[in-house]
């Protein structure tokens, strides 16, 4: 059964190519994060060793799931963390949503996380009167245009700043316009320092959790993460469940890689190893620290060997920098939470082949990607699989919408296609006829037509190569 | 390979075949130069990469079947592209995996080569540059570098041509917006890619762009062309056949 796709992509894409701003603000941004990585890896035998390393330890991890997770769990209910299971985001919205009003919070105040953008928390949890407030700069930028994340680290990359200058100033109460920096940054950070102060709860993310030890790993450079999970009494965490690693030591290659890779950073600002609520005697850290693990989708990911490799990520955005595609037309083109080359594997296997064909044909197969993932995931690769799986039901697959995405159209184009090439004096006929009238092909012929918008059309040349091979009687045998 | 073979295949794949035919001529011209009796069976297609990419992996195999069996010798397979060379070396293995003549695929897959790498690693050939000075650029493609693993063995080539300078294209590395279907299904965006790419060679100052690959050929030039710009892209092959010869 075909389904047609409500959401597409290439008109997104060519809407946002028309906005030279948009064009320019990623362009420059990813100009600069390609080059600072560069910085970070002087040595690519160096590079090499800790994609290897980093690769073996998130594989290793996978491998384990399942017990991993067990002994997570048991190791955060020592630590004091509470852990949650929940199987959809419905049911971690109302998770957290049971959380928050056991405690009468009426106020959140977030760290950055993308788990919780898969959630669509915010709006959730607004409306049923809870104010969820993003204190990561980039995330408070664009809540305050009810954007979403363009980026999974630079959420409002998109912007330039002169573009928040003028945001500041009409939606910030009493700010003045300014286009300094500095300034800009201290209007949000006055505006967030008293709600860190006030929230009654906090949310954050997890970059890694370690099984053996029951510690939750956050990354950030703001020191919102901090505020966030140690200012308010009850703070929550968030993950998918593929954020697990089995031993402490294994967090130095990953964190190392994931710095580097992201923003070109050696370390980030800050690195906080959460190990549990407030204990006797201390003088700060939260009352309550609860642990949501999601899957949304993963075990069905993670069920199978090749598709596997999508949950090795650790959400570096390193394959959306370098990538030509999103360079061009930015996140939101997307029209998934996940963005750019590791969104057009993750998102159609969430939400399924058929309706998000646009995405996996949304590529050039280009490679930069995989070039540059910290982890090694095979991103053109998986991008066949998926197309396979739009169009041809595999046996024992489990992909979510396989064999949905298929039309009688193409199916009867690759026919025909294999119908010819597979047969050379068919070949030969239709090479003849393309040399010698090829050229009187019309514009506006299908494929053509598209082909013509940015170039000419293409003229195949007056005799083939094999044609001038046979006058030569050239060996062929 | 520790001896130099005396015969190879040659491979022209459906592009250089159909618009390139030149650069397939200048290839072969460089192979039996170099001492090689080259092998050109008829026959040729295409190595299936346009069905592969889009997951119809029946018809792939189906065309892909066919264009093996053309190559019975234990003779190294030279194809004037990266792109091809790469679905044939790299992509056949995967595409027959499981498959009952899957040990057959392999053992060919592991004779092929793309031109410059066969030149250069296995003939390791010496030109003598007879041309006028001249200002070129490299445009490297995605999947020579990618999925064959070029290292430089064009830009060496090029290298070795006294009256030839070499200027850097800014984003060499960055796809030119072909992508076989892509160009088509994506119109858009594949369009904003190849514009940039032209404006990028234009900066160079250089006067011909040198690629391996068909693909970004007839893209490249394409857009070039509907620009106005009088810079072109041409085939290596057909440059270092052009250069090392006084007409």
């Amino acid at each position: 059964m075909h389904v047609e796709s409500e959401i597409h992509f290439r008109d997104a894409a060519a809407k946002a190519l028309l906005d030279p701003q948009l064009r320019a603000n990623f362009r420059r941004a990813m100009d600069g994060l390609i080059s600072k990585r560069r910085a970070q890896f002087p040595d690519p035998r160096d590079l090499q060793d800790l994609r290897d390393l980093s690769t073996a330890i998130r594989s290793r991890s996978l491998l384990n799931l399942p017990d991993l997770l067990e002994q997570l769990e048991a190791s955060c209910r020592k630590n004091g963390i509470q852990v949650h299971w929940a199987e959809t985001c419905e049911q971690a919205n109302e998770l957290i949503l049971g959380l928050l009003q056991a405690k009468g919070a009426k106020t959140l105040v977030k760290g950055k996380s993308m788990v919780s953008e898969e959630m669509h928390l915010n709006a959730f949890l607004e409306s049923k009167g809870i104010e969820a407030l993003e204190s990561d700069l980039g995330e408070y930028i664009i809540q305050l245009d009810g954007e979403t994340p363009s980026h999974i680290i630079m959420p409002a990359i998109h912007k330039n700043k002169d573009q928040i200058a003028r945001q500041f100033s009409q939606k910030i109460k009493d700010a003045k316009y300014t286009e300094d920096v500095d300034e800009l940054t201290a209007m949000a950070r006055k505006v967030l320092r008293q709600k860190f102060l006030d929230a009654d709860a906090g949310l954050s993310g997890v970059n890694f959790a370690v099984a053996e030890t029951g510690t939750l790993c956050l990354v950030e450079n703001e020191g919102n993460g901090r505020m966030s999970t140690h200012v308010p009494p009850l703070h929550i965490a968030v993950m998918g469940l593929e954020k697990v690693v089995a031993r402490l030591e294994d967090v130095a290659p990953l964190y190392s890689i994931l710095t580097r890779s992201a923003t070109g950073q050696a370390v980030s600002t800050y690195f906080n190893l959460i190990s549990g609520p407030r204990g006797t005697g201390e003088k700060d850290g939260p009352q309550e620290v609860h642990l949501v693990i999601l899957d949304n989708g993963r075990s069905r990911i993670y069920a199978d060997p090749q598709l596997r490799a999508t949950l090795r990520c650790i959400r570096c955005g390193a394959c959306m920098n370098h990538c030509p595609v999103y360079t061009r037309v930015g996140g939101h083109a997307y029209e998934a939470v996940y963005p750019g080359p590791i969104g057009k594997i993750l998102t159609p296997q969430m939400e399924g082949v058929g309706v998000r064909h646009d995405l996996i044909h949304g590529s050039s197969l280009c490679g930069a990607c995989a070039e540059v993932c910290p982890v090694e995931i095979p991103i053109p690769e998986i991008l066949v699989r998926l197309r396979r799986e739009a169009t041809h039901e595999d046996a024992g697959s489990k992909v979510e919408g396989r064999g949905t995405g298929r039309t009688a159209t193409e199916d009867w184009a690759w026919r025909l296609w294999a119908g010819v090439l597979k047969r050379p004096t068919l070949y030969r006929l239709a090479a003849w006829f393309a040399t010698r009238f090829g050229k009187a092909l019309p514009t506006g012929a299908p494929l053509i037509k598209d082909w013509t918008r940015t170039r000419t059309k293409p003229v195949p040349a007056r005799r083939s190569l094999q044609e001038r091979m046979r006058a030569e009687g050239a060996r062929h045998d | 390979m520790s001896s130099k073979p005396t015969k190879v295949y040659f491979y022209g794949t459906c592009l250089v075949d159909l618009f390139f035919p030149d650069a397939g001529m200048a290839g072969i011209q460089l192979l039996r130069e170099a001492g090689l009796e080259v092998i050109f069976p008829q026959g040729q297609t295409c190595c299936g990469q346009p069905a592969f990419n889009c997951g119809y992996w029946e018809e792939a195999r189906d065309v892909a079947r066919t264009q093996v069996a053309l190559f019975p010798q234990d003779l190294p397979v030279i194809l004037p592209s990266g792109s091809c060379a790469g679905m044939m070396k790299v992509h056949y293995p995967e595409l027959f995996h499981g498959q009952p003549d899957e040990a057959k695929v392999r053992a060919f897959s592991a004779r092929v080569f793309e031109l410059t790498q066969f030149l250069v690693e296995v003939l390791d050939v010496k030109l003598k540059d007879l041309g006028e000075p001249v200002k070129v650029t490299w445009h490297s493609s995605c999947h020579a570098v990618r999925d064959l693993g070029l290292k430089g063995e064009p830009q060496s080539l090029i290298g070795q041509l006294s009256n030839v300078t070499l200027a850097p294209l800014a984003r060499e590395h960055e796809c030119c917006g072909f992508g076989g279907t892509f160009s088509v299904r994506q119109p858009e965006i594949s369009g904003a890619m190849s514009c940039d790419k032209a404006a990028d060679a234009e900066a160079t100052g250089a006067s011909v762009v040198l690629s391996t690959d068909g693909g970004c050929l007839l893209n490249v030039n394409g857009t070039l062309e509907a620009k106005q710009s009088p810079l072109r892209v041409q085939h290596i092959a057909e440059f270092l056949w052009e250069r090392t010869h006084a007409r």
